[in-house]
């Protein structure tokens, strides 16, 4: 089974780089851009078959170690 | 198998000539990997073919050089048992390709050298070299070599005490990326690459292999056409994680006497690494590349034997030693496997699922790459004639300008970037004359320094490589320290035609000139030749990286201004050079002339003597002259010290405060102290002038007005991180 | 006092702290790999700089998680005082000894330079040396040091007295919060900071205002 995990800031953490790449996209002429937010993603592949405990275990890596729960939040996507 | 055609043999970079003497080596064809192999190991890069005729004639011996050129990195004693390694490299293709990466591998490359030998690397320093401000790729390339440099260095956790930056329209295809790495040895334990004996274990430590860098000849050959895409060469990426990890494994390993012979698989990775160290230790190695650590699937002997997969070692250890090895390895969670064996046979054999894929003799390799009299042209040095310039022209207003140029203003938007002082060994941090790095736990000090003036060179090859030579020597002495020797890395344009090969000639023969004359011997280096875009060499620029010995680092001097009212010495003959000086160009608009002469005689004499009263306890204050001239000297003295001078020498021309003659010195001290230092000069011969004293906050010259520190420090702040913001660059004036 | 310092894959400052501490305290400190699982019996442990698993993922997020920190935090629980100083400090909030979190530099660049701090907490075992309101200027080296929390657990750090030093007014280096640059936990014996007082030790290097950070552990702790 695969996973991939996105990892990004928690909404009001402060992001530098997603200011930054916003500006750059302004000053590149697309003036539509407005808030951008940069993020991790984590592509991880698993030998559990059962959807449920992939899910579980996910979500324990996510709560230990993909994520600082102070600033982070994450989603998890899986695939067969 | 690939059947060579001569379109193979040219994609690999060979002549045609070249591929016949292959074939008379062999006695046979040779097959496509060995084909590989010879276009790598016979490349300018690898064998100096271009310029090893000439590179013999530089001095490379001294009474404290324990290992010149053709090693690693050069070797020189500084008593106590303790030895400095240290090499310069360049990297500057891949930088101007990937300037993150380009730099970051260009860092981690040559801090491998240097702990491949047992030295803990100890200080980095660079020189770059970058496009005209305002061209459209300069300020990227700008920020990616410089957070590339920091972020493996950083990382590495060996501070980056300094180096150069400048800008020239001539780089604007072609930067340079130089990296000096300084590390730190005990005389027994240096460690060299020579394979010595047969029966012996070859040994693969480090990361794995993958397809990073593979020789870009071989893109469009018919092997690859297939899937070209999964297969196509990446960029080298650098991960200073694992080579932390490696020099730490390395050092413990190196303090057992488990090693025979080490060597860094750098540019063209195995294949360079195992025949150079068959080479010099004159046995023969047989790798199983079946047993190489790989990282992507289905690799071929090809892409194995030339990948530049970075921070990986090849060592041959002794017999039975393995497990001891691999335990340490292990603790670092590194790859370790016995992949070979040395052998008597003076071949390098190469083996991959079950057949033999190579099968050369090593000397082919290497003593019999071609070396070549390349045709070569010296053009006739410029008159060294005074160039028209407006005399009338305010003195403040041009000193306002020039301290707030491109080449003069502040890097402190490079170097903050930096770690400068992690290690809690630097007593001398970027901003003044050479940067000093202490050896650790003891009172000796070392002074760093790259210099090359590359308009010199450009205008006359042979005194501008004197010059490089000469400004590196006087910034370890102006600091207090002995220099002990260099490293040099020869940047020029393409080497077959015969006015760039003259550059090339002119300047070996002026470093040569130089470094017997201030006895300072080259002990490494590096060349980069074919340095052009669409027929525009660069400017010549070969970087000249000094190393100095401070014996007692209690008794150094720096830059900055420490004392108001502090008598101010000028050391050296002025006699207004203006011909290359920045104020020329910055100011009157115009490159042209010759460049300063470069009187090693006097140079020696005036810095022996600066040197003496550092050494005596006597001067904590010097800067020496350089670029911009005796009033941008004093200027940077000022700044940071935050305390202003008075000139009262008497004589405000513009030619003497601007021009750039060689083998000066600033001093200040106390006013008693001054005047028996004046005595003593003369009768020392060393030429000796007073020119005014410390105080105020201002830059006064009696007849030429004042300009505030305020705002000339305003003005030298502020142009790079204005170049960098992507702002309008501040008016020049 | 005796000492141990941590040691994880790519820390770089261990050699800084042990000099430092061999120096001050008159006797070597242990060094400790991170795949040990337990700290000698010391009275001080320090997490030192460094780049611990090459800051990938987060830094100090896998340092964190390794065999050592779960002894730390117990002897940490336990009372013995905990010096984390830049990755440490970035270790020590991984891993919820303190509050809050470490960001990128607000400008994006990694910064390397002395700054001036204010002691801003002169009561602590770190800083009884230091009179309240002093200047110290220690360096600073690091790419993410712009220190994050809520601001209800600001104000808590604040009203409790356990913010320990502060960036001078105008030389914040990265954008932090109030411009702390480094925090006591609550029961005052953990102490996180971006700056390097280990750095500040030797007059050769520039400052000795490092030196009272260690002695007044010494005092404290002997």
């Amino acid at each position: 089974m695969k996973a991939r995990v996105f990892v990004t800031l928690k909404n009001g953490v402060l992001d530098p780089q997603g200011k930054a790449i916003g500006h750059a996209l302004n000053n590149l002429g697309f003036d539509a851009v407005g808030n951008v937010r940069q993020g991790k993603l984590i592509d991880i592949e698993l030998t559990e078959q059962d959807e449920a405990k992939a899910h579980a275990s996910l979500k324990a890596m996510c709560e230990k170690l993909l994520a600082n729960t102070v600033i982070e939040k994450y989603e998890i996507e899986l695939r067969p | 198998m690939t059947v060579i055609t001569p379109e193979i043999v040219r994609e690999h970079g060979l002549s045609p000539d070249e591929y016949d003497r292959i074939k008379q080596l062999l006695n046979r064809e040779p097959n496509f990997v060995e084909l590989g192999v010879f276009s790598v190991m016979w490349s300018e890069h690898c064998s100096y073919k271009s310029t090893r005729a000439h590179l013999r004639k530089l001095p490379t011996t001294g009474p404290l050089v324990i290992q010149g050129p053709g090693e690693n990195a050069g070797v020189v004693d500084i008593g106590d048992g303790d030895a400095v390694i240290f090499k310069m490299e360049s990297h500057n293709h891949p930088s101007f390709i990937e300037p993150y990466q380009g730099a970051a591998t260009g860092v981690g490359g040559i801090m491998r050298d240097v702990f491949t030998m047992g030295a803990r690397p100890v200080a980095m320093m660079n020189a770059l070299r970058f496009g005209a401000p305002d061209h459209a790729k300069t300020r990227h390339l700008v920020s990616g070599v410089v957070a590339g440099i920091g972020g493996y260095g950083n990382c590495m956790g060996v501070p980056t005490v300094g180096g150069e930056v400048n800008f020239h329209p001539s780089y604007n295809g072609n930067i340079l990326v130089n990296a000096m790495c300084v590390g730190l040895a005990r005389t027994d334990k240096i460690f060299l690459s020579a394979a010595k004996g047969s029966g012996n274990p070859v040994v693969y430590v480090g990361s794995k292999t993958g397809r990073d860098g593979i020789h870009g000849a071989t893109m469009a050959s018919a092997e690859f056409n297939e899937d070209s895409e999964e297969k196509r060469p990446t960029v080298q990426v650098g991960d200073p994680f694992t080579e932390k990890l490696l020099l730490e494994a390395c050092l413990e390993l190196m303090a057992t006497d488990a090693i025979i012979a080490i060597q860094d698989m750098g540019a063209a990775g195995l294949t360079s690494s195992s025949a150079e160290m068959g080479d010099k230790g004159g046995s023969g190695i047989e790798l199983n590349l079946d047993r190489v650590p790989q990282r992507e699937e289905n690799m071929t002997a090809y892409e194995m034997l030339l990948s530049e997969s970075q921070e990986r070692m090849l060592m041959v250890l002794k017999p039975g030693r393995e497990p001891e090895a691999e335990r340490i390895f292990a603790k670092w969670e590194l790859d370790f496997a016995v992949i070979g064996v040395t052998t008597d046979t003076k071949r390098l054999v190469i083996k991959h699922k079950g057949a033999v894929v190579a099968d050369m003799p090593i000397t082919a390799l290497s003593d019999e790459a071609p070396v070549y009299q390349r045709p070569f042209e010296r053009k006739a040095a410029p008159k060294a004639t005074q160039p028209a310039f407006d005399a009338a022209r305010p003195v403040m207003a041009s000193l306002l300008r020039l301290i707030g140029s491109p080449d003069l203003c502040s890097r402190r938007w490079v170097w903050e970037q930096y770690d400068t002082t992690v290690m809690a060994d630097t007593v001398q941090v970027p901003g003044g004359d050479a940067a000093v790095v202490r050896v650790h736990g003891s009172n000796k000090a070392l002074a760093i320094s790259c210099d090359v003036t590359p308009r010199y060179c450009k205008a006359d090859p042979f005194e501008g490589a004197k010059q490089a030579v000469a400004e590196c020597w006087r910034n370890m002495t102006a600091v207090g320290a002995t220099p002990l020797a260099v490293t040099d890395n020869l940047n020029f344009g393409n080497p077959q035609r015969p006015e760039i090969m003259g550059e090339i000639v002119g300047g070996i023969d002026g470093i040569g000139e130089a470094c017997r004359a201030l006895s300072f011997p080259v002990v490494s280096g590096n060349c980069s030749l074919y340095n052009e875009t669409n027929g525009e060499p660069i400017l010549p620029t070969p970087a000249i990286g000094g190393v100095g010995l401070l014996k007692d680092v209690r008794r150094m001097a720096t830059v900055a201004f420490k004392r108001a009212g502090d008598a101010l010495l000028l050391v050296g003959d002025t006699k207004g050079h203006l011909g290359q000086s920045i104020y020329l160009r910055e100011i009157e608009g115009r490159e042209e002339g010759a460049p300063p002469p470069v009187d090693l005689a006097a140079e020696k004499r005036n810095g022996d003597f600066v040197r003496g009263l550092i050494e005596q306890g006597r001067l904590d204050t010097v800067h020496d002259i350089s670029d911009g001239g005796l009033l941008v000297a004093i200027t940077e003295m000022a700044m940071a010290g935050s305390i202003g001078a008075e000139l009262t020498f008497g004589d405000a021309a513009i030619a003497l405060l601007f021009g750039e003659d060689q083998g000066r010195y600033i001093l200040a001290l106390p006013a008693s102290e001054a005047a028996r230092v004046l005595g003593e000069a003369k009768a020392a011969g060393v030429s000796m002038s007073s020119l005014g004293v410390t105080g105020g906050d201002r830059i006064a010259v009696k007849g030429a007005g004042d300009a505030p520190l305020a705002k000339l420090r305003a003005a030298h702040e502020s142009w790079f991180p204005a170049l960098m913001s992507g702002g309008e660059l501040p008016p020049v004036n | 006092m005796k000492s141990a310092v941590i040691v994880f894959p790519a820390s770089n400052c261990d050699r800084d702290a042990q000099t430092a501490l061999a120096e001050i305290t008159g006797t070597p400190p242990h060094m400790v790999w991170h795949a040990e699982t337990e700290v000698p019996d010391v009275d001080l442990i320090v997490i030192p700089g460094g780049f611990s698993y090459g800051d990938y993922l987060r830094c100090g997020a896998m340092a964190a998680q390794s065999h050592i920190m779960r002894d730390v935090m117990k002897k940490a629980e336990a009372g013995v005082a905990v010096l984390g100083i830049c990755n440490g400090f970035q270790i020590l909030t991984e891993s919820h000894l303190l509050p809050g979190a470490l960001l990128r530099n607000a400008d994006l660049k990694f910064v390397s330079r002395p700054v001036e701090l204010v002691v801003d907490e002169s009561q602590s075992a770190f800083t009884r040396k230091y009179s309240k309101g002093e200047r110290v200027r220690f360096p600073v080296a690091h790419g993410e040091g712009n220190y994050f929390a809520d601001e209800e657990t600001l104000n808590r750090l604040e009203g409790e007295d356990r913010v320990v030093f502060r960036y001078a007014p105008g030389d914040n280096p990265n954008g932090s919060a109030r411009n702390i640059a480094g925090i006591l936990n609550e029961k005052r014996n953990v102490l996180g900071m971006m700056p390097h007082p280990e750095r500040a030790c030797d007059p050769l290097l520039g400052s000795t205002t490092g030196r009272p950070l260690f002695q007044s552990l010494i005092d404290t702790l002997s």
